[in-house]
């Protein structure tokens, strides 16, 4: 893989800055050169090997190079716009039971989305963040064992969904109330489930990933054939958490897969203000690490591309990088308002022209395994689902008060105890003002 | 008896990098006997200990014990960070890499962040991850790591997960050469933070025995070892396993006259002082507190110490606002308000960043702390 990269590049190498020749180096004059070529491209055995502990394997060369750019990567894809394969060898090998939970999971991860950006339009929830435009990375949870470990970021709840977190428990997290696994402590779609081997999303960015290198590392230990999947979005691969992650997986070989959605934009912040590289793979090679580009809106792209790093995080014990290219059809979250910083054509027309829901459902229609009837009984099923379960969840009550005190630490501190003791006598003294008739009782 | 702390050394050798501090060596808190060790009351309940042997160790080798008790016993138990595979560059992982392979104590990248991440990813899978931060002076990195992540692990997923066998080691500090970065003592940032734990041990014993504590505790514990005791501290440290109690302090010396509360290296300095102020008030009763935990602190012993007392006196090396005497000061006016005969006293670093030529002028030394004592006593 090396190889091929570095012949391409020497037979398409980017001109590089001349740098003139002074008098005093005149038997390397013919090394300065203003030519296209500015890499030696002497066969390496006739070179001598750098040996300093720092180097891999580099060569000393009296050519001064000077690297503007590598090669940019391909970004593989298996299907076109219209669902179509591009390569019959890519043809996915699976079922259509597999290919179609897929896709339902992607109807209902977007009729969820629709329905709780509502409702915190309503000001029934305080906050939502969509997926929209970006489902086809359930095709990456597709690939996984269920006892791979996932840490997300905060826009993958469909992972979550795809290994079988139900409708109730994402609006109970929502909702938070008594229910919600995490006990009303975070905003909405701080999901997560230790049952279902996802770490609960937290707001800082990036901090996921070097804890997914960590968490890696202990599973190596343990002898498990598992891996860690590692969400995160282009913005995020800027923080300086990503560069220590990438570098520490690489040196404890760590089975860590991380896979960036690289969706365009940052809230406001456009990819070419992110960043000025090619994108977030090629710094993957430069970490020392497998490096995978995919269309992020092909579903069968996207489980291949697991697929396969998979087998190299598992096998090799070696961490890969894929990359999702993407688009983020929705608003950063019910905070943002993007029309302020894009048109609102430049979305519709990607909806229209790459839309990773109607991809995959065209393709499961070109295999016979769905149709429009299919499709409407489903989605009036799922919205049927979907409204019974938030009516639910909005009328459950919040958890008992107390609950703000516990798992600060395993158990209570004395400090937390006197609080507690304190806040107690607050609500007896002033029941109207401190109204807790919404709040489970106390145990 | 009068002993000098910090001392010049006139010879043509360099400064070692841990410091150098000979009246340790002859304070009365350091156990220097198998009899006097065994002697603790808080080691009464360790049969295993109470029977058994006790070795010389110094601070560092004592803290290579108790990790190499935790790995012997623990499969799931790593030692990771900058330097640790060779021994560290205070010696305290000395010997482990050989013993447990390199594939449990191991070099990571320089990167603190990276090293609190993974320890926190390590434990949330629920192996016991022991990360070290080479000085605390650059602990800040992780800070975010520590602060946002570790310590809300817990709490923000409902209990789901937790980072409980997570340990943060790190060396704190005065040294004597030390300066900005090489000499600090952030506990105060942390404290600060609901959700985590933080111990400072004052000898070979005590570090051995909360560090063995701090490791085991179901929550995340930072560790902050005074560098300049890794040597300077010498004690018979009982072989076996055995642990001191975290969120409680220690009464070094009993007294009924004034508090005074410290943790770390500043005790052997308060020693000091204590005894240069009875010298100069005959008489005098100090009564002498160590600490030891930071987070959560034991506000019933130094409370009841003061109620008894009506005097406190606290030093510490960090800087003055918003030291952590601040907080003991604070919470001791609410709940002894009327018992207090003299304004608390605070003795503490000024508030500059640590400087290299000034530090014996910066710090809280024995001639300062006298200079409290006498002044709380008089008020």
């Amino acid at each position: 893989m090396y190889a091929r990269i570095t012949a391409r590049a020497l037979a398409r190498a980017v001109p590089s800055k001349a740098v003139k020749a002074t008098p005093a180096l005149t038997t390397s004059a013919k090394a300065f050169s203003t030519s296209m070529l500015s890499m030696n491209t002497a066969p390496k055995k006739d070179r001598v090997k750098v040996n300093f502990p720092g180097a891999l394997d580099s060569h000393f060369s009296q050519v001064l190079e000077i690297r503007e750019k590598m090669e940019p990567i391909d970004t593989f894809r298996v299907m076109d716009t219209d669902g179509k394969l591009l390569d019959s060898s890519l043809e996915p090998d699976v079922t259509e039971d597999f290919a179609v939970k897929i896709y339902k999971d992607m109807l209902t991860l977007n009729a969820m989305d629709l329905i709780l950006y509502e409702a915190q339009r309503q000001g029934r929830i305080s906050f939502y963040m969509t997926n929209a435009g970006e489902e086809a990375y359930i095709g990456s949870a597709a690939a996984l064992d269920p006892e791979d470990e996932i840490f997300g970021q905060y826009r993958e709840a469909g992972t979550l969904l795809y290994r079988g977190f139900t409708l109730d428990q994402f609006m109970n997290q929502c909702y938070s109330n008594e229910l919600d696994l995490g006990k009303g402590r975070q905003m909405p779609v701080h999901f997560g489930s230790k049952a279902l081997h996802f770490q609960t999303i937290s707001s800082p960015l990036a901090t996921q990933l070097p804890q997914a290198a960590g968490a890696a590392y202990a599973i190596k230990r343990s002898g498990r054939k598992n891996c860690v999947m590692c969400y995160f979005g282009e913005g995020a691969a800027s923080e300086g958490d990503f560069h220590a992650a990438l570098n520490i997986a690489s040196t404890t070989s760590a089975p860590v897969i991380f896979f960036c959605r690289n969706n365009g934009f940052a809230i406001s912040t456009p990819a070419n203000e992110q960043y000025k590289g090619d994108g977030i793979a090629s710094r993957g090679v430069g970490y020392g690490m497998h490096t995978i580009r995919v269309d992020g809106n092909d579903v069968w792209a996207v489980y291949k591309a697991t697929q396969e790093a998979r087998k190299i995080a598992v096998e090799l014990n070696r961490p890969v990088l894929i990359e999702a290219m993407t688009y983020r059809v929705g608003h950063h979250s019910t905070s943002d308002d993007s029309s302020a910083y894009r048109s609102k054509k430049e979305v519709e027309d990607w909806k229209r022209n790459d839309n990773p829901i109607v991809r995959m459902r065209k393709w499961l229609e070109n295999k016979g395994w769905w149709d429009e009837a299919k499709e409407t009984s489903h989605k009036s099923q799922q919205r049927t689902a979907v409204l019974k379960s938030f009516a639910a969840a909005e009328k459950r009550k919040k958890p008992a008060v107390s609950e703000m005190f516990n798992d600060v630490y395993d158990k209570l501190t004395p400090n937390l105890i006197e609080q507690k003791r304190e806040l107690e006598e607050l609500i007896k003294k002033y029941p109207e003002h401190y109204d807790t008739s919404n709040y489970a009782k106390e145990k | 008896h009068l002993h000098t702390t910090l001392r010049c050394q006139s010879t043509n050798s360099p400064p070692p990098p841990e410091g150098f501090l000979p009246g340790v060596a002859n304070s009365a808190f350091i156990r220097g006997t198998h009899h006097d060790a065994l002697r603790n009351p808080e080691l009464a309940e360790f049969a295993e200990i109470v029977e058994g042997e006790t070795k010389k160790m110094n601070t560092f080798q004592a803290i290579n014990d108790a990790m190499r008790i935790v790995l012997a016993a623990d499969d799931t138990a790593c030692i990771f960070g900058e330097d640790v595979a060779f021994g560290g560059v205070f010696r305290c992982t000395m010997g482990l890499a050989e013993m447990f392979g390199r594939d449990r104590v191991f070099n990571t990248p320089l990167s603190e962040q990276g090293v609190a991440g993974f320890g926190i990813g390590m434990a949330t899978m629920g192996s016991t991850a022991i990360a070290e931060i080479q000085f605390a002076d650059y602990i800040f990195p992780a800070f975010d790591q520590l602060v946002n992540e570790a310590a809300k692990y817990r709490y923000r997923s409902g209990g789901e997960f937790n980072v409980g066998s997570l340990c943060i080691r790190t060396p704190c500090g005065a040294v004597g050469h030390g300066a900005h970065y090489h000499s600090q003592s952030p506990e105060a940032y942390f404290a600060h933070t609901p959700g985590l734990k933080i111990v400072i041990p004052r000898g070979p014993i005590q570090a051995k025995g909360l560090l063995l504590a701090s490791i085991r505790d179901p929550n995340p514990v930072i560790f902050m070892e005074p560098k300049i005791l890794y040597r300077a501290a010498v004690e018979m440290v009982p072989v076996g396993d055995y642990e001191l109690p975290l969120g409680k302090a220690e009464i070094l010396i009993p007294g009924k006259d004034l508090t005074v509360v410290g943790w770390g290296a500043q005790l052997y300095v308060l020693e000091n002082a204590i005894q240069l102020a009875k010298k100069r008030m005959p008489g005098l009763s100090v009564e002498l507190i160590d600490l030891r935990s930071i987070l959560p602190w034991d506000v019933e012993t130094i409370c009841n110490s003061v109620n008894k007392t009506g005097r406190l006196l606290i030093a510490h090396e960090a800087p003055r606002t918003q030291g952590f005497a601040a907080e003991i000061a604070s919470t001791v006016m609410e709940r002894c308000f009327l018992r207090l005969e003299a304004p608390i006293q605070r003795l503490t670093s000024y508030d500059t960043p640590f400087p290299l030529i000034f530090e014996k002028f910066h710090v809280p030394d024995m001639m300062r702390c006298a200079e409290g004592i006498e002044r709380v006593m008089k008020f």
